[in-house]
């Protein structure tokens, strides 16, 4: 490089002289710099590219999702008279029953069949397991009257976010005139309310919009990745090593080496049918549950894992491995005490890599089953459950319109369930870094 | 072309000599104590680098307590003769050997020699400063540690004598949890010296150890070598003939993978067999 510019220079200032020389380095430099220009311009416009999309993307979750985190409720007198509530056993109550007529109370004008049919319809069928709730925690005297915001129904619901038009033909809408002459004189008592949606953080899923929530598919999605993390990322990291550190380099660990690279490319759908014939099928483990969900998704991440980490330790310099052997440590102890912790960052990164691909699949897990409507929040690893993305997938098939937002809301849990993921993967990265 | 015919032969005459080689002891005032002995032991030794032989049919002594300078032009195979040693090629997979290489009457490269304790035994510190990224204590207790010294007053000691004896102590003593790579190039290269005397090897090879330092460094690394002379057996890389001629008792000259011409030190300065030598030692080629 230096002897290449230093004959240039010389000879061009021999033949013509020192000014001469100088112009030309700096019509190069000009150019060189313009180079530059335009190759960072390029940069920048890529990164502005993906940014917007970026940006569009979550604009558009956002705006379609925020609504959900909020849901209506109506005010509702529920007047306890006696033999209402069964002395021995409250529970078994007749709370459906007591919700109905504290609606006919408020609206003692409505007597036809059909018509208190369209009025009950306006309260979710919840409002009997939050009544049944409240009696069973806190019994109250007979002869009072319990004052109760109870969740309407998801037409309500959609009419108060404004997604249903109130001016449009009575045939054009989910609500007819008379139901919203109702919510009319609701609202003009003040019984109507907007209020943080708790039902969707706590709940699973429903086939009533208003009763179905998330949590239910995120304790899913956490048991899933906890199979796949505790399996994967022992099994990569000690695959990866041994092949880096250990093994032979012959046919066989070729062999071994291109099937892991094509295994990485397999699609994930194949994982599925593999889960379905050996685990399900052949071991006879339980259907639609976290167990096979990580299992299934830990073979879909072990090629990621293991590439990643091999690559990682590939980047540690082999002058800290001759260093350490020069001081007389074994292979094991070089690879435990030097290369290991050099290369763990970038195995870290590998894995939540091959964490984020995971969280987010769906069609390897629809072949073992876990596709099915699951209502109960699973509490084990052998518990039928949902994922998260299986439950995007679900509601976003849904016709009504409050899944509409409940899929976009979802999507955010999703992607902040990822994003706490990944910090707490840059946390544990640099606490090690930290270390050296 | 020429040189390398000429190099062959003079190799020739050393390896008919092989059998009974004759070892020559400074004088009478140079001599150290209960040494001479033959401590490395190499025989028709070559290193292979896949089909490449780097190095060539070797048939050389490395006499005990002395310092023994290596020199000869870059490429020559003299850091690859030098990692034979201790087995560093081990590393590199297109490496392999022929003849044999003994160390203390034992085969280096024999089938049931452990690698572990040989290296213990025989340190190295290379062209390269290749500090641990872990504190600069932590550097230098790390082999004492692996051979099962725990407390920290013993470590303590090991510690500040090794980094007297590289020089390094004044530098670093008020920051000995500072990470070792925030050290500049000399200083690291020092460190790397201090490492290997921290658990005290009988034989210390120093592949170019003063490459990356100043004047004052060297001369500090050369005292140390002078002072480690007649307690360990040195074999030391250079391309500095003042530094082969300063501070070894004996020279190996290699040209392209061939052991040239091995003689004490005064000798192969002053009055070189072979004409490849001279022409090195004068400068006339590099
Ligand atoms: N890992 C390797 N694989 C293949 N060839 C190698 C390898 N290391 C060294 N060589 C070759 O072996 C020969 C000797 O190399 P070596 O590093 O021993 O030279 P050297 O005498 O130490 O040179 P320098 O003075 O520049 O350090 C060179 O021709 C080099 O190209
Ligand atoms: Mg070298």
């Amino acid at each position: 490089m230096i002897k290449s510019t230093k004959k240039s220079v010389v000879g061009s200032s021999a033949s013509s002289g020192r000014i001469k020389a100088i112009d030309i380095v700096n019509k190069g430099l000009k150019r060189r710099y313009r180079k530059e220009k335009r190759f960072r311009l390029y940069g920048m416009l890529s990164i502005l590219a993906s940014v917007a999309f970026l940006a569009f993307l979550l604009t558009s979750i956002v705006f379609n999702g925020y609504s959900a985190f909020l849901q209506t409720y109506i005010k509702l007198d529920v007047p306890l008279e006696a033999g209402m509530i069964d002395k021995q056993e409250p529970g078994r109550s007749d709370f459906q029953g007591i919700i109905k007529s504290a609606i006919r109370s408020y609206y003692p004008e409505v007597t036809e069949r059909q018509d208190k049919r369209e009025l009950y319809a306006l309260f979710s069928s919840g409002a009997a397991f939050q009544l049944r709730d409240t009696v069973l925690s806190n019994p109250p005297e007979e002869g009072t009257t319990l004052s109760l915001w109870v969740l309407a129904d998801d037409d309500v619901d959609m009419l108060m976010k404004g997604h249903m038009k109130r001016d449009v033909p009575e045939g054009s809408r989910r609500l007819n005139d008379k139901q919203l002459r109702w919510i009319e004189r609701l609202e003009a008592d003040k019984r109507v309310e907007k209020r943080f949606n708790t039902t969707f953080f706590s709940a699973g899923d429903s086939r009533e919009p208003e009763l179905a929530g998330i949590w239910g598919a995120v304790k899913g999605s956490i048991y899933t990745m906890l199979v796949t993390l505790a399996l994967s990322f022992p099994i990569g990291i000690c695959a990866a090593v041994y092949l880096e550190e250990f093994a032979p380099k012959n046919l066989a660990t070729d062999f071994i080496e291109v099937n892991i690279n094509n295994l990485a490319a397999v699609p994930s759908i194949v994982f599925g049918l593999l889960g379905l014939a050996v685990f399900l099928n052949f071991f006879g483990m339980p259907r639609s549950t976290p167990l096979v969900g990580g299992i299934v998704l830990m073979l879909m991440t072990l090629p990621t894992i293991i590439i990643a980490s091999r690559a990682a330790l590939k980047a540690v310099p082999p002058s800290i491995r001759e260093a350490a052997l020069g001081v007389g440590s074994s292979k094991l102890q070089v690879v435990a005490s030097h290369v290991l912790p050099l290369a763990l960052p970038g195995m870290l990164t590998g894995t939540i890599i091959g964490m984020a691909q995971a969280l987010g699949e769906t069609a390897p897990l629809l072949m073992i089953g876990m596709v099915a409507f699951i209502v109960d929040i699973p509490g084990g690893f052998t518990d039928p459950a949902a994922v998260m993305p299986v439950q995007i997938y679900l509601w976003a098939d849904s016709p009504e319109r409050a899944f509409v937002e409940r899929t976009s809301a979802a999507i955010m849990v999703l992607l902040a369930f990822l994003i706490s993921m990944n910090a707490v993967a840059v946390v544990m990265r640099k606490r090690f870094e930290r270390r050296w | 072309m020429q040189m390398t015919a000429e190099a062959k032969s003079s190799n020739q005459s050393a390896s008919k000599s092989g059998a009974s080689r004759e070892i020559f002891l400074p004088p009478e005032r140079d001599r150290v104590k209960d040494g001479g002995k033959p401590h490395l032991s190499a025989k028709n030794f070559s290193i292979f680098y896949g089909d490449f032989e780097a190095v060539k049919k070797i048939e050389a002594d490395i006499l005990s307590k002395y310092v023994t300078a290596i020199i000869g032009p870059s490429g020559c195979g003299k850091s690859t003769f030098l990692r034979a040693i201790n087995r560093m090629n081990d590393l590199i997979p297109s490496c392999y050997t022929s003849g044999s290489l003994m160390f203390d009457g034992e085969d280096v490269y024999g089938k049931y020699t452990d690698e572990v304790q040989l290296r213990r035994k025989i340190g190295m510190v290379f062209q390269k400063p290749n500090p641990f990224p872990k504190s600069i204590f932590d550097n230098i207790a790390y082999g004492p540690r692996l051979q099962g010294v725990k407390e920290k007053k013993v470590l303590d000691e090991i510690v500040e004598k090794s980094l007297r004896k590289a020089a390094l102590w004044d530098e670093v003593k008020d920051r000995l949890d500072k990470n070792a790579l925030g050290l500049s190039g000399g200083q690291q290269q020092r460190l790397c010296v201090a490492r290997t005397l921290a658990v005290e090897p009988e034989i210390l090879l120093l592949d170019e150890p003063t490459s990356a330092l100043d004047p004052k460094s060297t001369a500090k690394i050369e005292d140390l070598i002078e002072e480690l002379r007649g307690s360990y057996t040195i074999a030391i890389v250079t391309h500095n003939m003042q530094q082969a001629s300063r501070v070894s008792d004996y020279t190996m000259f290699f040209y392209e993978g061939d052991l040239v011409e091995y003689a004490p030190t005064k000798q192969l300065f002053t009055n070189p067999r072979d004409q490849v030598t001279e022409d090195y030692i004068t400068g006339r080629f590099s």
